[in-house]
């Protein structure tokens, strides 16, 4: 924990440092803890999505979405409520798949490979794109059996114990359960079993974690906990983090898109959009578009 | 391949992310097959019903004008010369089927009330179960009991001025013994039907100073009428389909009158008695049969469409 | 009234009927009145579920009366005979355990295999689906009489021709109580959250690997549940044996699939048949027997559900 703490002041420092731009807002964040996001020409592309649009059925949710999502970073998505964030996370694993009326048009590319392609397998996919989901759902199983159920499945090889402590303590949870790794995993509190569910999902060593509002059912402690364990995993892996909480987004990411909500002529019909989508300080600094700076400084949403 | 290994190489060296399937899964693909095939299995019943029932029969109306079949008032198919009017057992089927409802319809609903506005939870607890034991109790059972038990009864309190009580046979003790067995499912189904009936109802009828009396009657039971209804119409399906207790209490002997007191053939029985197992495929008898069930089936097949109709009306009108 | 403004639903139909009946009945009826209406119209309703419960008490109590001389460890050992002093009820229990044990090992994948492939193959759309839904609720109501036609049509003879024997009966039931099992283990899958599910899938299962290994095991106690259900509603059957070879029922122990059967509720019905009153004491106690079966396996099958199932 501490060395998180000490990685902060020094962005802090930096941040000092830089003249302020004129006309400053103000925004509900405090200034100088954001975190430095790489400058885009050296980093590597984990995601290139390019007019990415989903409807279930005849009611579209989210339209042409076109951006870039780089290797180890947190990569936020924030927005009001209904403007698509959790569809849009969903395809980065195919999990809309699992919705029979769901369809996606446009280009999804992993790593350079359509994710769409006619060969691709989303059981595959899956396996190196991990989800923790809003609500936590560990399986009506034991702590073990809940972290040892992907690598099993997946035929992982290794000493199982090993793996399963491995996780666990990537989880920052292992000190709390290594003596009852045997009990159910239903008797573990809301915070804890959302870090469980993070351990299940890099027990079998995905690429990227998404994270669909992993905070929004737990209490604050448990909240800053995680928030905590975002920065160790982004070391490893590369997080994608729908949030509806801009503070957490300020706090955790590196690069936030903002999604607007737009509606059709009769009212009937509403989607998701990208209004604007760039590093984390500027987002909430100095946003380019107007609409950003609303919804980043509480005046709508 | 595993992720650790995309994430080691670094940006100058980018591996390609295998997606495609790791394997054909096969086995997968066959045990899927297999589920459908189990699944398959209904259907495959319902046309092995179809076509057995269907067969015989038609060859049966070769040889039976359908007319002398349907309206026919003389049922003597084994006879010599057999005789093939059928109305004589499906009239006793109606006939046991009317005594039955009679009984069960007033106390299935009425149970049904009770459980549903009156019954306190431990009433409940203890209520509940014995509907669910009656109704797991066999039919072989049902028809004893009307033999030995039902029958001497009513022939000891029969009243003298209604003439004659019932002799060993009648369509009366096969009708009250199967009312009793049909009793929960009328008490189920309609029990069902009023917990569905919202509370907002209720409670706005006891606003205006409504007894419970008054609100169980003229406000939960009209509003769950249409799933009362069809379970009515689930018991009278039941009732019509019941083979053992009309066998054992109604007697076999053709008897075309709705008098309670006589014994009469309901169709079921009438196949029971003759369907015995050494009856050879193709004689006339078989074929008759086979018509009778054909005639049973297509009777229960429109009550029940009817019954699903009706509970899908009253899930309507609330969801 | 135009299309596009009626207030008029369906509940607030009821609403107002129900409405306008209290309000008849107040402005009309005194409240004494009331008191004793309402007390009468209770003891009218307690009258009718007690007159079920008096139903059942005596059909018991009866059985149980008549039965009791005979109701001893004689009535499982002796097997058939025309005596009536020796006949007993050994070759009728072999007889159905022989079926109930061939029974058990075609509904469970079948009724579980067609539960499964509905609740996570098919989309609720599907015409599929729709189809097999439809056929598994018409045959659940079709006379079991009807399944012994089938059985002597198809199994017995026909296709199959596997002749009068204990396949050909479990065949038969199955078929009987098959619509029973795929309600119970639909319901038992559908209740597993689809959050557990998503889980699953998202860490990389395919579909089948979540069922086997999340979906089922939360499932088995409910489907353990249907299964017995099923089987207590086979063994109480007769109509469905009759037309498999009435004539031809055996009164030796059966001794495998092929071997011709007998069963616990055709022996009671033989006796109760037959003219001699000491007969009708025999009948009375295998009734009862068949009954405590019948009640051990249901409540059997109720602890089972409430200790073991899986609570969300």
């Amino acid at each position: 924990m501490s060395e998180l703490t000490e990685e902060r002041f020094s962005e802090k420092t930096d941040a000092e440092e830089a003249p302020p731009a004129p006309g400053e807002r103000a925004i509900a964040v405090q200034p100088g803890r954001f975190h430095a996001a790489g400058d885009i020409s050296s980093l590597e592309k984990v995601f290139e999505l390019e007019d990415i649009s989903v409807s279930y059925g005849d009611a579209p949710a989210v339209k042409d979405v076109t951006l870039d999502i780089y290797k180890q970073e947190v990569t936020a998505l924030i927005g009001p409520s209904g403007c698509g964030k959790s569809t849009l996370i969903r395809c980065l694993n195919r999990m809309n798949d699992l919705v029979p009326t769901a369809k996606v048009t446009g280009r999804l590319l992993y790593h350079g490979e359509d994710l769409y392609g006619p060969k691709v397998d989303p059981v595959q996919v899956r396996k190196l794109i991990g989800m923790v989901f809003q609500k936590p759902n560990p399986f009506p199983k034991s702590i073990y059996d809940n972290i040892a159920f992907g690598p099993r499945i997946l035929g992982m090889k290794g000493d199982m114990d090993e793996i399963v402590e491995k996780a666990l303590r990537g989880a920052a949870l292992w000190d709390e359960v290594k003596d009852r790794l045997d009990s159910n995993a239903f008797g573990l509190s809301g915070g804890q079993q959302q870090r469980l569910c993070i351990a299940r999902c890099i027990a079998v060593e995905p690429d990227v974690i998404l994270m669909d509002e992993p905070c929004s059912a737990l209490d604050p402690i448990s909240t800053g906990k995680i928030e905590d364990l975002m920065m160790e995993l982004k070391r490893e892996f590369s997080i994608v983090i729908v949030t509806h909480n801009m503070q957490q987004a300020a706090r955790v990411s590196d690069r936030t898109a903002f999604l607007m909500v737009e509606l059709d002529s009769t009212e009937q019909n509403r989607w998701g959009r990208i209004v604007e989508y760039d590093a984390t300080e500027k987002i909430f600094t100095n946003p380019s578009d107007p609409r950003t700076e609303d919804y980043v400084s509480g005046k709508v949403g | 391949m595993q992720a650790s290994d995309i994430a080691a190489s670094g940006p100058a060296a980018l591996t390609k992310p295998r997606l495609e399937a790791a394997s054909p899964r096969y086995g997968e693909k066959l045990v899927i097959g297999l589920l459908a095939a189990s699944a398959a299995i209904s259907v495959i019943t319902t046309t092995a019903i179809v076509v057995s029932l269907l067969v015989p029969s038609v060859e049966f109306f070769g040889d039976v004008p359908i007319k002398d079949f349907l309206f026919g008032t003389d049922w003597g198919p084994t006879f010599t010369p057999p005789t093939f009017g059928v109305l004589p057992i499906v009239v006793g089927t109606l006939s046991i089927t009317f005594w039955s409802l009679l009984f069960a319809v007033p106390i299935g609903i009425a149970s049904a009330l009770y459980l549903s506005e009156y019954a306190s939870p431990r009433s409940r607890r203890f209520f509940k179960p014995i509907l669910e034991v009656l109704a797991g109790v066999p039919t072989v059972a049902f028809g004893f009991f009307a033999l030995v038990f039902i029958t001497p009864q009513l022939q000891k309190i029969w009243p003298g001025f209604l003439g004659d009580g019932p002799g060993i046979f009648s369509a009366l003790a096969g009708g009250l013994a199967i009312g009793l067995l049909i009793v929960p499912i009328i008490a189920t189904v309609s029990e069902d039907a009023m917990s569905a009936v919202p509370n907002g109802l209720r409670e706005g009828a006891y606003a205006l100073g409504a007894t419970k009396s008054k609100v169980a009657s003229r406000v939960v039971l009209p509003a769950a009428l249409s799933g009362v209804v069809a379970s009515i119409v689930l018991a009278s399906s039941r009732a019509i389909g019941e083979t053992m207790v009309v066998l054992l209490a109604a007697g076999n002997t053709p008897n075309l009158t709705l008098n309670p007191v006589e014994p009469i053939q309901a169709m079921t029985a009438f196949i029971a008695t003759t369907a015995t197992g050494d009856i050879a495929t193709g004689t006339i008898t078989y074929k008759t049969v086979f018509a009778v069930a054909l005639l049973l089936f297509l009777m229960t097949l429109l009550m029940n469409v009817l019954s699903i109709r009706l509970v899908r009306r009253f899930r309507e009108v609330y969801e | 009234m135009s299309d596009e403004f009626n207030p008029r639903t369906a509940r607030a139909e009821i609403a107002i009927a129900g409405a306008r009946g209290a309000t008849a009945g107040i402005l009309s009826d005194q409240p004494r009145r009331d008191v004793i209406r309402n007390s009468v119209f209770a003891s009218l309703l307690f009258l009718a579920i007690t007159i079920a419960l008096v139903g059942l008490a005596l059909l018991i109590g009866d059985n149980l009366i008549k039965g009791w001389p005979r109701l001893n460890m004689d009535l499982l050992t002796n097997g058939t005979s025309s005596l009536p002093d020796n006949a007993g009820l050994h070759s009728a229990i072999i007889g159905t355990l022989w079926i109930m044990a061939f029974v058990i090992l075609f509904i469970i994948p079948i009724g579980v295999g067609t539960a499964i492939f509905l609740e996570e193959y098919t989309s609720k759309q599907s015409r599929w689906a729709r189809a097999v839904e439809v056929n598994i609720q018409n045959l659940a109501a079709v006379p079991s009489i009807i399944y012994g036609l089938l059985g002597l049509a198809f199994v017995a003879r026909g296709p199959l021709s596997l002749g009068f024997t204990v396949i050909t009966a479990s065949i038969t039931l199955t078929l009987l109580v098959l619509p029973i099992v795929i309600l119970v283990a639909r319901e038992a899958i559908r209740s597993v959250p689809p959050s557990i599910k998503e889980g699953s899938m998202a860490l990389g299962a395919t579909r089948l690997q979540t069922t086997r290994k999340q979906v089922l095991p939360a499932a088995i106690p409910g489907i353990a549940t249907g299964v017995i259900l099923a089987i207590s509603r086979a063994i109480g059957e007769t109509a469905p044996l009759i037309p498999l070879g009435a004539a031809t029922f055996v009164t030796y122990d059966p001794s495998g699939p092929a071997s011709g059967f007998t069963a616990l509720p055709l022996v009671i019905f033989n006796w109760v048949k037959q003219p001699q009153a000491e007969f009708q004491v025999l009948a009375a106690a295998g009734i009862i027997v068949l009954l405590a079966v019948l009640i051990a396996m249901n409540s059997f099958a109720i602890w089972l559900r409430n200790r073991y199932e899986q609570r969300w």
